[in-house]
């Protein structure tokens, strides 16, 4: 009996992953913002090298500024889709930018950088993902706004999306330096 | 008019796709012999319909037709011919039809080449091919038509994306859909026989060849696809874990270990329910590829257009396809009568420890490539799993497979001598320290995987030859005796040889590329950077016309110890039609090491960016692919898959004879 039911198996395993297929492929699948269980609560902190030159970017640095922090790797693909959004927000709506490369290596985020542009002011050199940890990163892109109090207020799981950069991420930021 | 009858081929083999699904197989069920015949002359006229659609299409291309939708959105007149011709395929609805002209040719080549299959056999196994050619000229009917016209024809058309317009890549997707689609017959062969009830030494026999040749397509595929993201992409990478390139890697790895496994059901009529399912397996992972890469359902760099409704289509497929045959699969396995026991240590237990981490190892490499899908679905959105995954699950599966490619082939059959095997291996041992030891101390103590990774491929390559040096009694009878035996040893004995050293050159490259080294430099007109040992000076830079692009064209001499190595030149590529700039790199290869320089952005003050790199051995990473490659071949052409089994058997004993034990 039991014998039959291994024979079972990859049959039972392939219905899985063609439901997994069925759902990903549902026209309304985009809740392209996934809540951080972190929202509105400090951020965590976080000191790392920074990527040019010997400082260092830390969450105390950047205090008492609204910013914009990206996570994002040499060798990931969709970060590479939404590099020319991050390169027009810092250059035409000079939004403080700062990027937290996410394993990876020194010389890939170096050479990826010079070929595509650098949007960022400064880059934080994550090479064991712990601070990509502490923020619950699933993946990269991740974005994340932090206000002048440190608080997380808003997380863009994947690549941004020109949409949600006109309709969320813009306004927000416009809101949050008022106050 | 062409383009109309293309049109129209494509529905009649549309039509005789579904004679050659149902007929035969009826036939098969009622013992017709009129009726399973049908399978034969249906294959064998789907063809050349297909045949006649694709030329349509490309005739279409090469005329440049403008009133066909798919030629306005992938063609120009100014494209040069050869890129009219592969741009039929560098696109979804031309890539589909290469797709189904692929298994219409393995149709026909089945049709043609299985005379001495039972008939009933060859009647199911050409049903399976239909129902698959059913499924998949249904899609491109319905969903991806590359005949239709436009309504409002324009002057011209929209031009292949110039990063596609390249030799390499020209010429690989041919070599991946024929490795792809190739491992449809063996898929076919295992449904049969789960239909059929039955699978002996014989059906492997039949099964291998087929598995091998698209086993050895797709290897050639892939190395191809790879060195094309080398030389093109611009920044020196050759593999990314991209979910395209997991699409062919997962097949290919599935594949291997299929191809293994078949030995144990040929020679020793075990293992079969488990080479059913990796035949299925197999197969299904090409279809998990093909529809991963054009539903849209994970992002790829190397994306086709995108459209849900497709998605679904193949979703379907898939589920009849594959749901299907594994539901067969669950009720008929538990029947077939399972054949000769082994011993752990013995051949047997050394194929089924290959298979088993390659089946992880491709199994990894799914689950990695479908772990953003599945974030996604539980509420996340599109992200990567990059290399970091990668590199930390899969590596150290391949590192025992390496460690067990040497010592398995010494093994005896049903029970082995592991102590012995291993003593027999000591030259092997030797050479894979000294290389270790060597390595650390050129590169004064490099990366630790690196060297281990140089090791293991001298102890493979030496353990295949140690192998192929036994089988001849290299050094131990008269050289006349060996090169007698090296003669009369089967091919595909040979071939084992090449693929398993083929291997270890891929593996020696893959692991070289830790020692490389980078600059990364701008540059003024007359200045220089030092790279490892070489000067790389910038002379010029010119503004060259190409047909349909314009191109900065850089002149650098690279210079050692003041001597003139090469004189390179590296290209920025603007097309002017796409609004968009490639990067033509210029490498000069050499058996030991490659120079790569890439020519960057300019910058305001006549400096340009240069990025310049020493690679070591890494050319050696295709190189090994085509050695496994042909290695295939060279055990594909064995007089055994040709003559019968009687004349087989005569054979050995002839040998036998000769070999006096």
């Amino acid at each position: 009996m039991l014998r039959k039911v291994a024979y079972l198996l990859p049959v039972l395993v392939f219905a899985a992953l063609a439901a997994y297929f069925a759902l990903g492929l549902r026209p309304d699948r985009d809740p392209h913002l996934l809540p951080s269980a972190l929202i509105d609560k400090p951020s965590p902190d976080f000191t790392l090298p920074e990527l040019n030159g010997d400082g260092k970017l830390s969450l105390a640095g950047l205090h008492g500024q609204v910013v914009v922090v990206n996570f994002f790797a040499s060798w990931c693909v969709p970060c590479r889709v939404e590099h020319p959004l991050l390169m027009r927000l810092a250059e035409q709506e000079h939004i403080a930018l700062y990027g937290i490369a996410y394993k990876d290596n020194v010389q890939d985020t170096r050479r990826i950088l010079t070929q595509l542009g650098d949007p960022y002011r400064s880059i934080g050199v994550d090479r064991d993902g712990r601070t990509g940890f502490d923020y619950g990163v699933y993946g990269v892109p991740e974005t994340y706004v932090i206000d002048k109090n440190g608080r997380i207020r808003k997380r863009f799981v994947g690549p941004l999306a020109a949409d949600a950069v006109n309709n969320e991420l813009l306004p927000l930021l416009q809101e949050l330096n008022k106050s | 008019m062409i383009v109309e009858l293309g049109h129209f081929a494509l529905i009649l083999a549309f039509c005789v796709a579904v004679c050659q699904a149902i007929v035969p197989l009826l036939g098969a069920w009622r013992r017709h012999y009129g009726w399973m015949s049908v399978g034969r002359s249906a294959a064998l006229v789907q063809f050349p319909l297909v045949a006649f659609a694709m030329a349509a299409l490309m005739y279409a291309y090469i005329v440049s037709d403008f009133s066909v939708i798919n030629v306005i959105q992938n063609s120009h007149t100014d494209k040069p011919l050869l890129y009219k011709i592969t741009g039929v395929w560098g696109n979804h609805e031309g890539s589909m039809l290469l797709w189904v002209f692929m298994l219409a040719l393995c149709g026909g080549a089945v049709a043609l080449f299985s005379g001495n299959l039972p008939p009933a056999l060859q009647a199911r196994v050409l049903s399976v091919q239909g129902m698959i050619g059913v499924g998949f000229l249904a899609f491109i009917l319905l969903t991806s038509n590359p005949f239709l016209r436009a309504v409002m024809p324009p002057e011209n058309g929209n031009g292949l994306n110039p990063i596609l317009q390249d030799p390499g890549l020209a010429f690989h997707p041919p070599f991946l859909y024929l490795g792809y689609v190739g491992f449809s017959v063996s898929f076919a062969f295992a449904v049969a026989a789960l239909i059929d009830g039955r699978v002996d030494a014989a059906w492997a026999r039949w099964v291998r060849p087929w598995a091998l040749a698209s086993w050895c397509a797709l290897t050639v595929g892939i190395a191809m696809g790879s060195w094309w993201a080398y030389y093109t992409l611009g920044w020196g990478g050759w593999w990314f874990w991209d979910p395209v390139e997991n699409a062919s890697f997962m097949p290919w790895l599935a594949g291997t270990a299929l191809i293994h496994s078949a030995i144990v059901v040929e020679k020793r009529d075990a293992l079969k329910s488990w080479t059913i399912l990796l035949a299925i397996i197999t197969f299904s992972l090409s279809l998990v590829g093909t529809f991963l890469v054009r539903s849209g359902v994970l992002t790829s760099v190397h994306a086709f257009a995108v459209d849900p409704s497709r998605g679904m289509f193949i979703l379907l497929l898939l589920v009849a396809s594959i749901g299907g045959s594994l539901t067969l699969y669950a009720v008929r396995a538990p029947s077939l009568q399972s054949g000769g026991l082994f011993a752990p240590v013995s051949r047997e237990g050394a194929l089924v420890l290959n298979n088993l981490l390659l089946a992880t190892g491709a199994a990894t490499v799914l689950l990695g490539t479908l772990y953003p899908l599945f974030i996604d679905v539980i509420g996340g959105d599109k992200l990567t799993v990059g290399p970091p995954f990668f590199n930390k699950t899969f590596v150290p599966l391949m590192v025992p497979v390496l460690a067990a490619v040497a010592a398995g082939p010494l093994l005896a059959w049903k029970r082995g001598d592991l102590l012995g095997a291993l003593q027999r291996l000591w030259l092997a041992f030797a050479a894979a320290i000294l290389v270790a030891v060597a390595g650390l101390y050129l590169t004064s103590g490099g990366p630790v995987l690196a060297i281990l990774g140089l090791g293991l491929a001298a102890w493979t390559a030496l353990g295949a030859l140690v192998e192929w040096a036994e089988r001849i009694k290299l050094f131990r009878v008269k050289p006349g005796d060996s090169w007698k035996r090296a003669v009369h040893l089967p091919r595909a004995a040979h071939g084992m040889t090449l693929a398993h050293l083929g291997l270890a050159i891929s593996v020696a490259g893959i692991a070289a590329t830790a020692f490389e080294r980078e600059q990364l430099s701008v540059v003024r007109i007359g200045d220089s950077i030092q790279l490892a040992e070489f000067t790389v000076t910038l002379d010029k830079v010119e503004r060259q016309p190409g047909p349909n692009f314009v191109a900065d064209d850089a002149t650098v001499t690279v210079r050692r110890n003041g001597v003139i190595e090469a004189v390179m030149h590296p290209q920025r590529r603007f097309f002017e039609l796409q609004q968009q700039t490639t990067t033509e790199t210029a490498i000069r290869t050499s058996l030991l090491a490659d120079l790569y320089i890439a020519l960057g952005e300019p910058d305001q003050n006549g400096g340009w960016t240069i990025r310049a790199y020493w690679k070591p051995l890494i050319s050696w990473i295709w190189f090994g692919a085509l050695v496994m490659a042909f290695g295939g071949m060279v055990s594909l052409s064995d007089r055994r898959w040709r003559v019968g089994v009687a004349a087989r058997a005569r054979m050995n004993a002839k040998l036998q004879a000769a070999a006096g034990d």
